[in-house]
């Protein structure tokens, strides 16, 4: 099974339209990779689906980077 | 105030018979149809089993994938066609004409599939599963704004909403706001994508369409005494409208002048037609006094012509009506024998057929009229193509709710 960052690469390459070589762990989604309000959403959404968890609008807000989603997922499924 | 004339200067299209304006009046002189049974989704259950689809569209020649994955299918269409008409029309979009070019497209059902999909979401997930494109991916008006977004049109920006009369209402309303001096030019016209499961079964429960299943290609018989119904189309027609100096100033090809356009209401039923035809004949007669032509200057008339019994029948009372004497020289026929009904971008198709058949001088074939009905005895161009001098043309619509719409256009 791939790993939580290659998951979390995949999805955000889907949803945002964007090349993998241009989603490093640093990207910010909206500053980086073209991202807007409503794709935020839909991103955090794709990111539940992906791993079954269910992640709450405040602690959402707070995912605004690859790295930060990659952290979000692997301590909740600590 | 002296009337700012409106022409014709850019074509697009997107239609069962073609990806293209050309490919498409191409199939439409050679009487090809554009049916077939339905693969997008599974019909078992379903009294009709087939539809006018759209064929191996590339939405990647138009389209970024980041973008079209937020418009439905409807939203394709109309972009493809407006981005196509846009192309065509040579018009150079400046910091200085923007806000004198807008954008008219219109939708007769919109987003059916995609709120079929979010109601499912929902059902399934509850709130937290519905998308935020929801709404912004399915709503009418959405054509409009993403075409004015990435060609930076700044004037009005509109979709008119009115079942199979949308495509000419878009056009008319549209050369009225450049006539009165509300934009310069005007990208108009309708898209429709609603053959999802819910929208065939909801024709399907109002017996409106053909439920002949074993031969998709000869289901759409508008006049022919076998006729049962329409044929569900899916595409998008959109045109640039521009006022005639400003045209002219840059060299532009115009196709057609629009040179009349009318409408009225039935005030009659929910989707049956008045059986006279009262109604649609009011508006031909508006159309006609706003063109200020007499009735024998009609040349060809692409009627609404949906194929369905009651509906063949009142078009050809108001025919008789409005043209008198003249009613039996013009050249008539449906195109819709070919292409189905494309509900709200059945205006779009047929006007920029209509304007075509000026343009090359022939009038197109209504194909599968085999046994013309006894009530129907006008001359409805069967079969073939039929080549003859042709200098003005009046395109009909007329939607549920009573709602009707003619445009007439003038040769150049």
């Amino acid at each position: 099974m791939s790993s939580v960052e290659e998951r979390v690469k995949k999805i955000v390459v889907e949803q945002l339209g964007v090349k993998e070589d241009e989603v490093t762990m640093e990207a910010s989604f909206v500053d980086d990779l073209g991202a807007d309000s409503l794709d935020t959403v839909e991103l955090v959404m794709a990111l539940e689906e992906e791993f079954k968890t269910e992640i709450p609008d405040e602690e959402a807000e707070k995912i605004t980077t690859v790295q930060q989603a990659v952290n979000y997922v692997n301590a909740s499924s600590e | 105030m002296t009337k700012r004339r409106v022409v014709v200067t850019g074509l697009g299209m997107v239609s069962p018979v073609g990806n293209t304006v050309a490919e498409s009046w191409d199939n439409i002189l050679a009487g090809k149809s554009g049916a077939a049974p339905i693969s997008h989704f599974d019909t078992t259950g379903f009294s009709v089993t087939f539809s006018a689809p759209v064929k191996d569209l590339n939405l990647g020649d138009y389209l970024s994938p980041k973008d079209a994955r937020k418009m439905d299918p409807f939203i394709h269409y109309g972009m493809v066609a407006g981005i196509q008409a846009l192309a065509d029309s040579g018009l150079e979009v400046t910091e200085e004409n923007a806000p004198r070019i807008g954008v008219a497209i219109g939708s007769g059902i919109g987003g059916l599939p995609g709120i079929e999909k979010g109601t499912q979401a929902y059902l399934e997930g509850g709130p937290r599963k519905v998308s935020p494109f929801y709404v912004p991916s399915n709503i009418i008006n959405m054509i409009s704004g993403h075409l004015s977004i990435r060609y930076g049109l700044q004037g009005p920006n509109i979709a008119l909403v009115t079942a199979c009369t949308t495509g000419t209402h878009s056009i008319g309303e549209a050369g009225r706001i450049i006539e009165y001096g509300d934009a310069d030019v005007m990208v108009a016209g309708g898209a429709e994508m609603a053959t999802s499961p819910t929208g065939v079964a909801g024709f399907a429960s109002a017996k409106a369409l053909s439920t002949r299943n074993d031969a998709p290609e000869r289901a759409s018989r508008p006049w022919d005494v076998d006729r049962d119904g329409f044929v569900l189309g899916d595409g998008a027609g959109v045109m640039v409208l521009e006022e005639y100096e400003h045209a002219k100033a840059r060299g532009a090809t115009i196709y057609a002048e629009l040179i009349g356009y009318g409408m009225s209401g039935d005030a009659y039923h929910m989707t049956a037609p008045s059986e006279d035809g009262s109604g649609a004949a009011r508006c031909m007669e508006n159309a006609l006094r706003n063109a200020a032509i007499n009735v024998d200057q009609v040349n060809y008339i692409n009627a609404h012509g949906t194929s369905t019994p009651a509906g063949d029948i009142a078009e050809t009372q108001a025919i008789k009506r409005v043209l008198g004497d003249h009613a039996r020289k013009v050249a008539i026929s449906s195109t819709k024998s070919m292409v189905g009904h494309l509900l709200g971008a059945a205006g779009g198709v047929e006007a920029i057929f209509s304007v075509l058949s000026l343009r090359d001088q022939v009038a197109p074939p209504t194909i599968n009229l085999d046994n013309p009905d006894p009530a129907c005895d006008l001359d409805y161009v069967p079969h073939t193509a039929r080549e003859m001098p042709l200098e003005v043309a009046l395109s009909n619509s007329f939607g549920f709710g009573g709602t009707n719409g003619t445009l007439i256009f003038k040769r150049p």
